[in-house]
């Protein structure tokens, strides 16, 4: 059943290339939904105990005589991450909607990254999964370098050759598990024992490439780049759901396939989470432009990921599978309001240029989802953010003591840099007196012809804020299927 | 033995022969005569796979002369495709007068593919090759209107011969050592003697002219004039085909005729025989082949920059050695001859409409034919090895034979030196991908036509590097059954 998610995705993408310009979006919004119908179906008719191993779905002969097969399976949590990746997918394209130039090109890659991404969640092959991973990539440079702003050529590039230089390690990894344990199929490869010394090499050889794309600190560098050269379907694709594959294949395979490895780089991956949060939520709050904000947001938010993946017990990683759920969410909240509710209309990111136009006035629907973006992406409890994050953070306490209390410091600057984001973009000062005057704020020419939100983004924050509020509200609904499926991995303590 | 027997077994190639003069005189008669022409050769071509497939399975002449065996026959019948996919690209190249001629030296120079890809014997091989060899430098220079053909030609000439005098100098030393030039023999003699410095002279100046027809640094200096220079469907041609047949020879000579002397080429773990010299230039090609592309303005002279870094790909299965090495240079060297091969076709076509293969001649080319760009894109990304196209597939299997073979992960630092290169080809080959789909269009530029033959047979080429990036069994499966 969930295996569908795959094969609709792919078909609406090549289905878009042969059909009129105008229908692009149609089949984009009608791909999207069936994928994301089949997954709510999947995760309510799927009982909770089927979740707890990762159980096969499709398996069928691929390259017999190399092992390969084509094998899906599903646990408790790629189903997260596949109910997670059909939520943002379908609000990028609700986002996207007015998308007025080369619209079939747009939504075929688009849907690409998509598809791929279902793939790397269901995938119980290494081979397919980093077939899925590879395929991922690609799309998203013609994504920013077509469709992009702000220097979207080299941002493009960076993002790409950052992600392939991971792929390249991950390829290696790959490699040495496959020749060594002459199998690619994910659950036979857990339960084989490697060598110590080679398990103290290709773990962080792995998980490290895995890590590039889920952005760890120093090699982070690639994403803030990205998500503002990106447009905003990019960036929210982006940062919803490609910087999960990497946490997600890093806790899948280099986890899974090298626990002692593991064991023996845990506290470094821990000293690197921790920095990456800090150093990345201060230099968010050095920012001008408000899609940099975000885009480091984005590396801080992922190095709690890091951490949680980090402290090898399972209320930490759980926390960890539930913050990239949370994550992918509020960031690509954030990312539609600044890219598409903001900039659409003002054309500018600065944030001293957004402070002076009393934004909250003009747009109050932008101004409300951002306020819960924001408090999502703080941590405010109610949200899923705090559920996630303070999952995580229990879970460090057992392990990491130290890291719990510079982290619970460090999100004083999460909480910093959003509030300052928030206040300067929406509820600035109006410095000029003239135009307090005048009771107006000075506008683009093409103003007046989008000043009210359209519908189609109404329904995609109003789609967002409901998965973040539902999930900070009632945590337990995923944690329920996430425990058991991380509990059932070798990799814990 | 009767030479009733010997026709039969060589009827593949007698078949192309017969051919060839009668496309010649067709050429002689009427110098229009062009569609006939192409048609009486592809008509040769269709027997000829026809012959290969009626042979037995199979047969040994002359202590190795001629060889059928499951694997020469499969690769004759990929050899001759390869040919077949050059001839349909003629018709866009404008500058060739006297078809005829040209499609004759098309379908000799596809013999001496043939002959090199069926024999197992030194003095056999060294034939093939120099009628392969001959025939290239003539197509090369078939142009003779134009000053840089002939300067693709002439280099490719020099280069060439030179190579295969080195070529003949260590197959003579080899043939001192143990006395005979059958591969098989060869390596029965060899078995006892341990490397002694004239065999090691001999082993070296046999593969140089190899590393040459490959286009291997630091014998690949010809290979960008000659990809710039030459006739387009000549330049598709000796990096497709030709390039396909030397794997193969190669592939045998060093893994049948100098088994006994592998050495091993692991990090900290050399042993003294043929497969650190592979390795060696197997490393140099990698890192020159993709460092120099990245300075490439024009496709041409890119993509022969990258056919030397892929050559360098390709070694690694034959450095690895076994069956599974084999067959995974096998592979990738055919899919890179398909890949190649399309991608001069849509070389062709932008050329013939625009004048020249600079990257200014494919700006927005999406725009001018969606049908060129998008199977370009195919060709590049199968080249820089994304998945699901073939290259992908292709280099997984290279580097995992690569690594398994050994023991220990020895190779583990050529496998990685491969991957850093193929991370740095990306960036030349998003950069071509990028001219092909954000840059604007120059003003004055149309759009590009493509005849319907041309557009079957380009969508062929591109389905052929899908299909075989999501099934690669289909091809795999053959080359390694195929393999003793």
């Amino acid at each position: 059943m969930i295996a569908w998610t795959i094969y609709i995705t792919f078909a609406g993408a090549v289905v878009l290339l042969f059909m009129p310009r105008f229908l692009a979006r149609w089949i984009a919004l009608v791909t999207t939904v069936a994928d994301f119908v089949v997954s709510l179906i999947a995760f309510f008719q799927t009982s909770i105990v089927d979740l707890a191993h990762f159980n096969t779905i499709v398996r069928v002969p691929w390259v017999p005589s190399l092992g390969m097969n084509y094998h899906l399976a599903v646990d408790g949590i790629s189903l997260t991450m596949v109910l997670v990746t059909g939520i943002v997918a379908v609000s990028t394209v609700l986002f996207s909607w007015d998308a007025d130039h080369r619209q079939n090109e747009f939504f075929f890659w688009l849907l690409l990254v998509v598809a791929g991404s279902y793939g790397v969640f269901l995938s119980a092959d290494l081979f397919l999964l980093f077939v899925f991973y590879e395929l991922v990539i690609v799309p998203k440079y013609f994504l920013i370098a077509i469709f992009g702003s702000t220097n979207k050529e080299y941002g493009a590039m960076k993002l790409t050759l950052y992600s392939f230089f991971g792929g390249a390690l991950v390829f290696i990894g790959i490699l040495v598990a496959y020749v060594t344990a002459g199998s690619l199929d994910l659950n036979q490869l857990a339960q084989f024992q490697f060598a110590p010394q080679l398990q103290a090499w290709a773990f962080p050889v792995l998980f490290l490439g895995f890590a590039v794309l889920a952005g760890i600190w120093p090699l982070h560098t690639w994403a803030p780049t990205g998500h503002v050269a990106a447009p905003t379907a990019g960036s929210m694709l982006l940062a919803g759901i490609v910087m999960k594959l990497g946490a997600y294949g890093g806790l899948r395979v280099a986890m899974n396939l090298f626990p002692q490895g593991f064991e023996m780089w845990r506290n470094w991956i821990a000293i690197l989470a921790v920095i990456g949060i800090l150093y990345a939520a201060a230099v968010a709050l050095r920012q001008s432009d408000l899609k940099f904000v975000i885009g480091y947001s984005s590396v801080s938010h992922m190095g709690f990921v890091l951490l949680g993946l980090a402290t090898a017990n399972a209320l930490g990683v759980s926390g960890a599978v539930l913050q990239m759920f949370s994550h992918g969410v509020i960031a690509a909240l954030l990312f539609a309001v600044a890219g598409r509710m903001i900039y659409r209309r003002t054309h500018t990111r600065e944030l001293d240029a957004l402070s002076g136009m009393n934004l909250s006035d003009v747009l109050p629907f932008a101004a409300f989802t951002f306020v819960v973006a924001s408090a999502a992406s703080i941590g405010i409890p109610g949200f899923s953010g705090f559920a996630a994050e303070i999952t995580i953070l229990i879970g460090a306490w057992k392990t990491f003591p130290l890291a719990v209390w510079i982290t619970g410091a460090g999100m004083v600057l999460v909480a910093a840099f959003t509030l300052r984001a928030l206040k300067k973009s929406f509820f600035g000062d109006a410095v000029s007196s003239v135009r307090m005057q005048e009771g107006r704020v000075t506008l683009d020419a093409d103003w007046n012809e989008q000043q009210s939100i359209t519908a189609a983004e109404k329904i995609g924050a109003a789609l967002l804020m409901f998965a973040t509020l539902a999930v900070g509200l009632y945590p337990k609904f995923l944690l329920d299927r996430i425990m058991p499926a991380v509990e059932a991995m070798r990799c814990l303590k | 033995m009767s030479y009733l027997e010997l026709l039969k077994l060589a009827s593949p190639e007698a078949v192309i022969v017969v051919t060839a003069l009668a496309v010649l005189a067709i050429g002689l008669a009427s110098t229009r005569a062009f569609a006939l022409c192409s048609a009486v050769a592809t008509l040769g071509l269709v027997f000829a796979i026809g012959a290969v497939l009626v042979l037995p399975q199979n047969a040994t002449l002359f202590g190795g002369m001629l060889v059928i065996s499951p694997l020469n026959s499969l690769f004759k019948i990929i050899c001759i495709v390869l040919a077949v996919f050059t001839m349909l690209m003629t018709p866009s190249e404008k500058s060739l007068r006297n078809h005829g001629e040209y499609l004759a030296i098309i379908l000799l120079a596809t013999t001496g593919l043939m002959l090199l890809v069926g024999s197992e014997e030194f003095l056999m091989i060294f034939i093939g090759l120099e009628l392969l060899g001959l025939s290239l430098y003539v197509m090369a220079a078939f142009d003779k209107t134009d000053l840089r053909s002939a300067e693709a030609g002439l280099k490719y000439f020099l280069f060439g011969s030179t190579a295969s005098a080195f070529t003949l100098f260590g197959i003579s030393f080899v043939y001192g050592m143990s006395g005979t030039t059958s591969l098989a023999a060869i390596a029965e003699k060899l078995t006892s003697a341990s490397v002694q410095p004239l065999l090691a002279v001999g082993i070296i100046m046999t593969l140089v002219g190899f590393a040459f027809k490959i286009a291997a640094a630091p014998f690949h200096l010809w290979a960008p004039d000659a990809y710039q220079g030459a006739p387009v469907p000549s330049a598709a041609f000796i990096a497709s085909a030709s390039k396909v047949a030397s794997f193969v020879v190669l592939g045998k000579i060093v893994l049948v005729g100098f088994a006994p002397v592998h050495g091993g080429a692991a990090w900290h773990a050399m042993v003294a025989g043929w497969s650190p010299v592979l390795a060696t230039l197997a490393a140099l090609s990698i890192l020159v082949g993709n460092l120099v592309a990245l300075a490439q303005t024009n496709v041409r002279r890119l993509l022969a920059y990258s056919a030397v870094a892929h050559a360098g790909y390709t070694l690694l299965g034959l450095v690895a050695g076994g069956r599974d090495g084999f067959s995974a240079t096998l592979f990738y060297t055919t899919i890179y001859a398909v890949t190649l091969v399309g991608a001069f076709s849509v070389v062709a076509l932008v050329r013939r409409e625009t004048g020249g293969d600079d990257f200014s001649d494919f700006s927005g080319l999406w725009s001018r034919s969606p049908l060129l760009a998008g199977c370009m894109s195919i060709f590049i990304l199968s080249l820089a090895g994304i998945p699901p196209l073939a290259g992908f597939f292709g280099k997984f299997y290279l580097f995992s034979a690569a690594l398994s073979a050994g023991g220990n992960q020895g190779l583990l630092w050529l496998v990685a030196l491969a991957l850093f290169g193929s991370l740095i080809s990306l960036y030349y080959y998003l950069i071509v991908l990028k001219v092909i789909f954000v840059d604007e269009t120059a003003a004055q530029t149309s759009v590009v036509k493509v005849d319907l033959l041309s557009r079957l047979s380009l969508t062929l080429l591109a389905l052929l590097v899908l299909l075989l990036g999501i099934t690669p069994e289909t091809l795999a499966a053959r080359i390694i059954a195929s393999l003793p």
